[in-house]
């Protein structure tokens, strides 16, 4: 019994890197045994590939590419990783539901190591659903258009937006507090974003009033650049307004969940 | 009973001080103004029904909410400007039994471990050695949402106490645990006070408090209502009680009409126990007029007892309502969905 009070005192706090990792293995490790979260990473994005590849592929001429899977598959970056995320507001809201945040937030950890240790897991599970992306689309025809280094830099961009989408969700969790609510309201503005972009078809083609948002909608922002990264083309400009974005969501969203955070309980 | 009549520890502050904690959200206000203290190395209950504050107490103690008003200090520093050094020196198993319930057992204390910055291989063996002292060794591979809510609790509570911290915050410790489960609890935490831990635990149980506290705070709609041992405070009510059952079917409330004016007070009547209870200074001097009077009214009287007064009798005596969570009703492990929903409404009205 004495085994209780009398060992195991730290030395001293875990620092703020170890803190995210020793979070990061636990968000890797529900990533691999919550059925919902499997889906999300793996049958989703393969659904996604071959659904919008056959059902409107024959349909949808696309401009500079040869094939639709070329033009599609930077779309359906977005789509996946934009809907993948939204199990990230779920799962914030249902930490604070069980108390699972308040209890985080008893311990002597910074404030921001259990976010940031939900987003970096987040980032590896959307290594996994890109590169598997594009294993499913090569399998049915796809090809990159240009160097390694533009598709690495593809790749690192997709998942560079997985963290704004993920600071986004983790915002959208902890406001809403309902995990239900929470999955709603990371999925309704992907979804309108997305069909309103260029991701599925070319701008050009739509009705003028819609052109004019979807020209300025972050997702074609983000699309452009990809798609530039993968067919090949110039990418300074597109890669450069993509970060932008990036950084402007970075930007509003994290002050505002590590606040909201601080002063979250159940 | 080695948490009780221990000698003071030697030197020191208070483990906990709070003075005059104030807090409101929206309309309501959750506390009106709570002061207590916790000496180091001993156990204060926090003793209230549902929506007295208790909870609210814990999380200001524990760093979690900021008090609107007032201030408190746990091991010497403050719990809001100095909310970090606080968080190094308390474990705090909350309301709910906060596990992840995609890890297993020792997953979950691993975790809280590195969390508190231990080593990987401290993390282990400390986790091991709260998986045994918890009885959960066997389920210790197993993730923790198979658990039945008594284990899970038995979990929760481990994961507080990782890092051996000084301080100890347990809210309603008990609830969810069978009988068993409940005195298995209440012996180790009676080993970690011997240690020298400081526990400040929340219960809407009068046993509990009686069983493991130096010191009871009795809160009632977010003040303080009464301070002291269980022992002052049974004291305060003063006499002896005297209880009468009336047989199945029949209203005590004719029991009561027949007493009136016996005891040192008027009777309370319990109509769902179907028992009346009156305070009395002398009740062995009464008992030929209970007797006399019963034979006169014609009532039956299915038991009868003397006794001393329990903390049930004081909440009565202070609050003016009867303590609720006397019927136990979740004495045993919760697997129903209906005591689920119980609970979870019942958590949410005391934030």
């Amino acid at each position: 019994m004495s085994a209780i009070a009398t060992t195991a005192r730290a030395a001293a706090p875990a620092s703020a890197l170890a803190s995210v990792a020793t979070v990061t293995g636990r968000n890797l490790r529900r990533v691999v045994r919550v059925p919902t979260l499997i889906a999300f990473a793996t049958v989703q994005p393969v659904l996604f590939v071959l659904l919008f590849t056959y059902a409107f592929g024959g349909a949808i001429q696309p401009p500079g590419a040869a094939r639709y899977i070329d033009y599609l598959l930077p779309g359906l970056f977005v789509l996946a990783i934009g809907f993948g995320a939204s199990q990230t507001g779920v799962a914030i809201a249902d930490d604070l539901a069980s108390g699972m945040i308040d209890r985080f937030r008893s311990l002597p950890i910074a404030s921001a190591a259990v976010l940031a240790g939900r987003v970096a897991a987040d980032a590896v599970r959307n290594l996994f659903v890109v590169a598997l992306m594009i294993a499913v689309a090569s399998a049915i025809g796809f090809r990159f258009h240009a160097g390694p280094a533009a598709v690495l830099a593809a790749v690192a961009l997709a998942v560079a937006i997985g963290i704004a989408f993920s600071w986004l969700n983790l915002l959208l969790g902890l406001l809403v507090r309902n995990p239900e609510s929470a999955g709603l309201a990371g999925i309704f503005p992907v979804v309108i974003l997305v069909f309103t972009s260029s991701a599925m078809v070319p701008v050009a083609t739509m009705p003028g009033w819609l052109q004019a948002f979807a020209n300025v909608n972050p997702v074609t922002v983000w699309v452009d650049a990809l798609r530039a990264l993968c067919l090949g083309g110039p990418t300074a400009t597109p890669v450069l307004q993509a970060l932008a974005w990036i950084g402007a969501l970075l930007l509003a969203t994290i002050p505002a969940a590590i606040l909201r955070y601080q002063h979250a309980t159940a | 009973m080695t948490t009780k009549h221990r000698p003071p520890r030697a030197g020191g502050q208070p483990a906990i001080v709070a003075e005059g904690l104030t807090k409101r959200f929206g309309a309501v206000r959750a506390l009106d103004g709570v002061d207590l203290e916790l000496a180091t190395g001993k156990v204060l209950a926090l003793l209230g029904p549902n929506g007295a504050g208790k909870t609210t107490t814990v999380r200001i103690l524990a760093t979690l909410l900021a008090p609107d008003a007032g201030r408190a200090r746990v091991a010497g520093f403050d719990v809001v400007s100095q909310a970090a050094a606080v968080r190094r020196l308390i474990g705090l198993s909350g309301q709910y039994a906060a596990v992840d319930a995609y890890l297993t057992g020792r997953e979950n204390l691993r975790m809280i471990g590195r969390l508190y910055g231990l080593a990987r291989q401290a993390a282990r063996r400390r986790a091991e050695e709260l998986l045994e002292r918890f009885d959960l060794l066997d389920a210790a591979g197993r993730r923790a949402g198979s658990y039945s809510g008594g284990m899970r609790r038995r979990l929760d509570v481990a994961a507080s106490l990782v890092a051996a911290p000084p301080v100890l915050f347990l809210d309603e410790p008990t609830t969810g645990l069978d009988p068993h489960g409940r005195i298995a609890l209440w012996q180790l935490l009676g080993e970690l006070t011997a240690q020298g831990t400081s526990l400040l635990l929340t219960t809407q149980y009068m046993e509990e408090a009686d069983r493991l506290a130096d010191a009871i705070v009795v809160i009632d709609k977010g003040r303080v209502v009464a301070t002291g041992t269980a022992d002052q405070l049974k004291a305060r009510v003063g006499g002896n009680r005297l209880e009468l059952h009336a047989p199945q079917g029949n209203d005590p409330s004719d029991l009561a009409r027949a007493l009136d004016g016996l005891g040192s007070g008027p009777p309370t009547v319990d109509a769902a126990a179907g028992r009346v209870v009156l305070p009395v200074d002398d009740g062995p001097a009464l008992l030929p007029e209970l007797a006399t009077r019963l034979a006169a009214s014609g009532l039956r009287v299915a038991d009868l007892a003397l006794r001393r007064p329990t903390l049930d009798d004081v909440f009565l005596a202070l609050t003016g309502h009867p303590a609720p969570g006397t019927t136990r009703t979740d004495d045993v492990e919760r697997d129903s969905p209906a005591e689920d929903g119980h609970r979870a409404l019942a958590s949410r009205g005391a934030p």
